[in-house]
């Protein structure tokens, strides 16, 4: 399946925001931010938002200057 | 305000200009930033926002300069170690530009002094870089309705949006709180290639010269962000997060509030480092 992110194409397995951290392997989720086709999810929708065909996803890394996020 | 003959000389470029003229540029010297950090970010704006003019400049800093800050933060020199960033930041603004009257805050800003300090300026650029400083003046300059410019600089990358509070995308939109404390690495762990704060910290002093001239379009409801190693940038869209505990529909953060610290261990400092 095929979804944008961050602005580049990429063909996952994963079907839910959970699934495709572990599959992105974000190692740090509590320190990003995903806005799904424009709109910010709530941290603790990410086992129940499903992730379709053609999506459109930002993580968003929180930077304080002092942050590893990755 | 009328400008004297040198002052027209020295904001040429700037009076030129079909968006500034005569009339912005009085506009520049009659507007009021606040600095927060005389940091990596801060120092550029601080430099840049005191050449272009901008009338009143408050600096606000507690720390002192050492040497593993001058890789990045320009407005310090050599010969400042040991001296307050917010003194030190001050003198070279003001030996670039006397128009520019500069107000130093020796201090960290806290739930029960910030309020006083942001309602003397129009625009407060955030150049902290830990995140109970970061959300304290997000909340804050929600409460008292000034614009500010969130910005942040990581290894090499940095990120940056405007906020209109209770009109535009505020950080608490984007995250509810800072992450856990033990997320969160301490200041000196995780590097920056020093350019990346003057990139980030100048487009902060643009944000504040456009709003000051009502010029352009703020870089509001959008994240902008810098990949330095692709040379890369990008403007993502975020919303108004209707859930947002500070500025959605039913909040949740009704007055101001000291943020948590997280662990830091800079010197042992609660307020750690300046980006
Ligand atoms: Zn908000």
């Amino acid at each position: 399946m095929k979804i944008i992110v961050n602005g580049e194409e990429k063909d996952v397995a994963a079907t839910t925001v959970t699934g495709l951290l572990s599959e992105l392997k974000i190692r740090s989720p509590e320190q990003v931010a995903i806005e799904l086709n424009g709109d910010i999810l709530d941290r603790n929708a990410y086992e129940q938002t499903a992730v379709k065909e053609g999506d459109q996803l930002e993580f968003i890394y929180f930077m304080g200057g002092g942050h590893d996020a990755y | 305000m009328t400008l004297t003959d040198t002052q027209i000389e020295r904001y040429s470029r700037h009076i030129i200009l079909e968006q500034i003229g005569l009339a912005g540029q009085e506009r520049l010297l009659s507007s009021k930033a606040l600095i927060v950090g005389a940091g990596g970010l801060g120092s550029p704006a601080a430099l840049y926002l005191a050449a272009a003019g901008v009338g009143t400049i408050g600096i606000v800093d507690n720390d002192s300069v050492e040497i593993s800050n001058l890789q990045r933060q320009i407005i310090h020199h050599t010969a400042d170690i040991g001296r307050d960033k917010a003194l030190s930041a001050a003198e070279k603004m003001r030996a670039i530009n006397t128009d520019v009257q500069v107000r130093t805050y020796k201090q960290y800003l806290r739930a029960d002094n910030i309020d006083n300090i942001i309602r003397e300026y129009d625009f407060v650029i955030d150049g902290t870089d830990n995140f109970p400083s970061k959300f304290l003046i997000n909340d804050a300059c929600y409460f008292a309705g000034k614009p500010y410019s969130h910005a942040g600089i990581l290894r090499f990358s940095g990120q940056t949006m405007t906020v209109l509070p209770g009109q535009s995308a505020c950080l608490r939109c984007l995250f509810d709180g800072p992450p856990p404390p033990n997320a969160v690495p301490s200041c000196s762990q995780a590097g920056v290639l020093g350019v990346l704060a003057g990139v980030i910290g100048c487009l902060q002093a643009a944000e504040a010269l456009k709003f000051a001239l009502q010029q352009g379009e703020l870089l509001t409801n959008a994240l902008l962000t810098y990949d330095g190693l692709q040379g890369t940038f990008r403007k993502v869209p975020i919303r108004r997060n209707p859930h947002c505990r500070l500025c959605g529909e039913s909040p949740s953060i009704t007055t101001l509030e000291e943020v948590e610290q997280p662990v830091c261990d800079l010197k042992g400092k609660g307020s750690c480092c300046t980006t």
